[in-house]
């Protein structure tokens, strides 16, 4: 998994609550069977009309954003399907960052797999960097994971919180399967009080 | 003992190590696969040379992709990137050596409607599955919840999944529903309630008389839609019902196993004086037939309702409820009851169900649908659609004119060729409402299977206590 240290990037403002992950990737991009190529589809339906053709007002697809390596957007981001493929989507795009007031359990666990940081702050704080964000390609802002400081464009610091472990991982760039073996003699022996315990399992 | 919830005794029958920070290792009893979200995790198996840890825990059966029209055993009956998934799923099942349901198999179907089925899911287990509507297996008591491909991955390496606890939610519902009001009402009214955020961090305990009296399909349907209240896992502690609903299923214990389970099964409730982190009560007797207005499952108002205006709301509901109207095509003020729809499709692992198909057969016996209309009966499992066919309620869907479909996920998510039209309206028994959710342009009304089916009739969203 790719390292997450800092970030300095163009922050694009999504302020819509609930964006879920049909939003993010609909279905018809999920016939894939691998991980990569899926960033062109990113928010595809939002992104491109029924020709295909770029729908210019989609934050995405201004020149200012185009190049946008953190989004800034509202409540309860990710909701919906477990499809990683969001975060994929995401990842292939360039993005690394996502700043909301809340983040959808499953996507939130998703994004720590694919070495992107999502990042939960109060409404607002979050407004402030919305407005931040919406100054464009020129006003970019800093996230720093080791400190867990997110800096505007103006010098103004918030701090956040993540997970101790998830942190870890991420700025290790940790690959979680091969941590869990590690603990393979404490699954061994799980698996062999259940098999007393809990035989018909 | 510290008095502890249904959560707590099955989180700690399952904890195989725990981190100084509380970073657990679950164990994972059950994990279902279907085709969209198992490729890449078999492929990284492949490429790190790990294998599957425990393939006889392992279930896998196509459900997303396959068209529900007949002849779809053979490939070129498929979109050639659905059949190449349904095909990477025939190998890895082979290869990787775990249970598995072919298309051709008759016990084929959503993987959420299999898993209980075939005894796969019991009370008290760890079931997890690269879906968020595992929810549904909670149903029995189980703890069960939707992974990402990573984390199929990891189980598929490790029987385990990396965790840590969540916090403890009791939802209950007191007293009696009322005539026409169904588990799908309840569900729905509990994410109208909490909002589809308001689960986050959670896990959800379902309790009170209105729940005890669902049956075990209706249970289902409460607990499948707990992730659209933002959820980790939603759960209802098992009692005699779900005994008896899994009593004799191919993959239950039997004998001696069957008496040491239910030894174990019948300390599985949340003791008296355990503590909650958030209680939320609604009275039975208050629920409505709702159905859904806007592009979250939390947009929910009784069919007696007008649609609502984006001034109704606050904050950043505002905007979004401006932008769900503009996308549904409704004008505020307007009757729900006088919306119009094109389509109706009765089915998915939230309503596809035996039961569910008896409640809307119930409603459309001797009846048809309103000319013009496109309806769909897409039975939940290959085993529900004969249970179907033998209790006659094919026979009704069919004079009623619905197309009888094969088992599968089908317009719920619109990945086989069973997708909405742009601006085309349904009214569905699925789980989601989202933009483009069954067809770029489509737009869907969530509501119950009785519901569904009076709106077929009528050709308009319609409560269903004026039929019956």
């Amino acid at each position: 998994m790719d390292k997450f240290t800092t970030l300095t990037g163009i922050a694009a403002p999504m302020p819509l609550i609930n964006i879920d992950t049909d939003m993010i990737i609909p279905k018809q991009f999920l016939k894939t069977i691998k991980r990569s190529g899926l960033g062109v589809n990113l928010f595809d339906e939002m992104r491109y009309d029924d020709d295909g053709n770029e729908i210019p007002d989609f934050v995405l697809n201004k020149d200012a954003y185009r190049d946008a390596e953190i989004i800034v957007a509202g409540d309860n981001f990710g909701c919906g399907s477990s499809r990683e493929h969001a975060p994929w989507a995401i990842k292939d795009f360039g993005i690394r960052c996502v700043i909301a007031p809340s983040f959808a359990d499953i996507f939130h666990n998703n994004c720590f797999k694919n070495g992107i940081l999502p990042i939960a702050l109060p409404q607002e704080q979050v407004d402030v960097l919305m407005k931040d964000a919406e100054k464009g390609a020129n006003a970019r802002m800093s996230v720093d994971l080791d400190a867990q400081t997110i800096t505007t464009s103006d010098g103004e610091v918030f701090s956040f919180e993540v997970d101790a472990f998830k942190k870890h991982c991420l700025m290790n760039g940790l690959d979680d399967i091969g941590l869990t073996m590690e603990k393979a003699a404490s699954i061994d022996s799980f698996e062999a009080t259940a098999a007393q315990s809990r035989p018909w399992v | 003992m510290s008095p502890k919830t249904l959560y707590d005794k099955i989180w700690d029958a399952h904890v195989a190590h725990e981190a100084d920070d509380g970073t657990c290792l679950l164990y994972i009893d059950r994990h279902l696969v279907h085709e969209v979200t198992s490729p890449q995790a078999f492929e990284g198996l492949r490429m790190t040379g790990r294998s599957v840890r425990a393939p006889d825990k392992t279930i896998a059966v196509p459900d997303h992709n396959v068209p529900t029209t007949p002849g779809r055993e053979n490939p070129e009956n498929m979109t050639e990137d659905s059949a190449i998934q349904v095909a990477a799923l025939d190998t890895n099942a082979k290869e990787f050596g775990i249970h598995y349901y072919p298309v051709s198999d008759v016990r084929q179907g959503i993987v959420h409607i299999v898993g209980p089925e075939q005894g796969w899911t019991l009370p008290g287990m760890t079931v997890v599955c690269g879906d968020s509507h595992t929810a549904t297996h909670g149903a029995f008591g189980a703890l069960a919840h939707g992974i990402g491909t990573s984390e199929v991955e990891h189980v598929l390496a490790t029987q385990t999944l990396i965790q840590k606890k969540s916090k403890n939610m009791k939802v209950e519902i007191t007293g009696k529903l009322r005539p026409g009001v169904t588990a799908k009402d309840i569900t729905l009214s509990v994410i109208g309630a909490t909002g589809t955020a308001g689960g986050t961090g959670y896990v959800i305990e379902y309790c009170g008389e209105a729940i005890r009296d669902l049956s075990m399909e209706g249970r289902m349907t409460v607990c499948n839609m707990a992730i659209e209240g933002g959820a980790r896992a939603g759960l209802i502690a098992p009692d005699e019902k779900t005994f008896e609903y899994c009593k004799g299923r191919p993959h239950a214990p039997k004998g001696a196993q069957w008496e040491a389970a239910m030894d174990w099964w019948k300390t599985l409730y949340s003791d008296d004086d355990a503590a909650w982190d958030m209680v939320i009560t609604l009275r039975g007797e208050d629920i409505a037939p709702v159905v859904t207005w806007g592009t979250s499952p939390e947009d929910v108002l009784p069919i007696t309702a007008n649609v609502p205006s984006a001034e109704d709301f606050d904050g950043g509901k505002v905007g979004a409820a401006q932008r769900s109207l503009d996308y549904m095509g409704l004008t505020p003020g307007t009757p729900l009851n006088e919306v119009e729809i094109d389509t109706v499709f009765i089915g998915s692992c939230t309503n596809g169900r035996i039961e569910d198909l008896r409640a809307a057969a119930a409603i459309l016996k001797g009846k048809k649908k309103k000319d013009g209309l496109r309806a769909m009966v897409v039975p939940g499992s290959g085993l529900v659609r004969a249970q179907a066919e033998e209790e006659g309620l094919a026979d009704i869907f069919k004079e009623a004119g619905f197309e009888w479909r094969l088992a599968g996920c089908s317009m719920c998510l619109a990945m086989n060729p069973d997708q909405l039209q742009p601006g085309e309206r349904c009214a569905a028994t699925s789980n989601r409402n989202f933009e483009g959710r069954q067809g770029r342009g489509g737009r869907t009304h969530l509501m119950s299977p009785a519901m569904a089916a009076a709106a077929a009739i009528t050709g308009r969203l319609t409560d269903v206590r004026e039929l019956m």
